[in-house]
């Protein structure tokens, strides 16, 4: 009992993560890091982007099982195959993208500065149909979402560099996405930061909370739940909808500064995209 | 055909039963005569309303999350039950930060439940 009655202070006295406004990007890196590596010594920091699986050895054996067929092999031959085809005009996805698009997706989302505007990969993709006559694809699952996988799968391994240059406009997306993850939201008045950082470890019910770093570098992901691949946008809805609030569009203004910032705060961790998840 | 007829309702009323027992708590069963006890353990446990599995441990429930504490000893903790019904009603009044749900303030239960709940978890 009184065991009981101290763990009842001790969670109830836990402190709240915060990342002031005015903290620049570099310092809001250094305080996450610091703060997971303290909160889960065992875990290496390379390994976070595997996210619940790198925190959980049972749930991280189970994940490893179904890796070794992945589902989402079937997504990545579609969307090579999407990739590889051209276009109506006989262009090809390869004539839009540094590198012809291959091992690239780890600079994604990236400031542009002739627009002013952050750009996602797969905003990319479809500002390249666009440039080629193309209708759009939709945002959330579908060919979008087997090609991202694709450009990814050819990606992994490389090291997530976000980039917030030194210009007010992305500084003012980065703001705006970091102030969407540590926002109370919904009916549940829960924001990103309660689950994904000062719960991270925790469990709600039987679902074990991940960490905000890490997080990202597996998307887009095949998920059992959905019974195929989906984007990041897609996961966002979810846990909008979980606490009752009503999702942004995918790939709209909210969403994107929210990858932005998201993504910036893994940066330094391997891209292991597509990821499969339950 | 009588006798088909008593087996279906037989059957029927097992059904319902074991829906009953499947969905709900046992208490919900006899809903006409719970007390405010049992309806109040019946809302804390149903998912659709306090759901308070999802984060606290709680007498023999399963399965219970572990974001918040353990509901036992709660006449120790809260001498006065209007405090606990108040945190059960708005925990972020007292702590702004709180990732506890304010049931009473989003309106995710009505008074009467929060009354209910209140009586229940009161005796934990
Ligand atoms: C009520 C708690 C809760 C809130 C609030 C919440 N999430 Fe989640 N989220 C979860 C759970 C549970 C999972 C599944 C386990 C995991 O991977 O963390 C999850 C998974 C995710 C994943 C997939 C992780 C992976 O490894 O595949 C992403 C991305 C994510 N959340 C982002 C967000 C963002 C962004 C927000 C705020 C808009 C948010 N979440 C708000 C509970 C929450």
């Amino acid at each position: 009992m009184k065991e009981l009655l101290t763990a009842t202070l001790v969670l109830g006295l836990l402190s709240v993560f915060t990342m002031p406004a005015q903290a620049s990007p570099e310092e809001d890196l250094a305080k996450l890091r610091a703060f997971y590596k303290n909160r889960f010594p065992n875990t290496q920091f390379s390994d976070f982007k595997n996210g619940v699986y790198s925190i959980d050895a049972d749930l991280r054996s189970q994940w490893e099982d179904i890796e070794e067929f992945p589902p989402y092999e079937l997504n990545l031959e579609k969307g090579k195959t999407l990739f590889e085809t051209p276009f109506a005009n006989g262009k090809t996805y390869a004539s839009c993208f540094p590198d012809d698009g291959i091992g690239i997706a780890q600079l994604y989302p990236f400031f542009d500065s002739n627009s002013g505007k952050v750009i996602t990969l797969e905003a990319a993709i479809n500002q390249c149909r666009a440039a080629n006559s193309e209708k759009a694809l939709k945002w959330k699952s579908g060919p979008i979402a087997d090609l991202s996988g694709y450009m990814h799968y050819t990606s992994r391994g490389k090291t997530i560099n976000v980039i917030i240059p030194d210009d007010p406009r992305a500084q003012k997306i980065y703001e705006q996405g970091k102030a969407i993850f540590f926002a109370k939201r919904g009916q549940m008045n829960a924001s990103c930061a309660d689950c994904h950082i000062n719960y991270a470890g925790n469990k709600v019910r039987a679902n074990l909370l991940g960490m905000a770093i890490g997080q990202t570098t597996h998307w887009p992901s095949y998920r059992s739940k959905w019974g195929g691949m989906g984007t990041l946008h897609r996961r966002y809805t979810g846990c909008n909808k979980q606490v009752r609030f009503k999702p942004y569009k995918a790939q709209g203004p909210e969403y994107t500064a929210l990858e932005y910032f998201h993504t910036y705060i893994s940066n330094g961790l391997e891209g292991n995209a597509p990821g499969n998840r339950m | 055909m009588r006798h088909t007829a008593r087996n279906i309702t037989t059957t029927v009323l097992s059904l319902a039963t074991l829906l009953g027992a499947l969905l709900l708590t046992p208490f919900q069963a006899s809903a006409a005569g719970a007390t405010a006890v049992e309806k109040g353990k019946a809302v804390a446990v149903n998912r659709k309303k306090g759901n308070c599995l999802a984060c606290h441990a709680m007498e023999d429930g399963t399965l219970p999350g572990n974001i918040g504490p353990p509901l036992v000893a709660m006449k120790a903790r809260y001498p006065d039950k209007a405090k606990l019904r108040a945190q059960i009603w708005d925990a972020t009044a007292p702590n702004p930060n709180s990732i506890m749900p304010p049931f009473g303030r989003h309106r995710l239960l009505s008074e009467e439940e929060i009354d209910q709940i209140t009586e229940y978890v009161y005796t934990l």
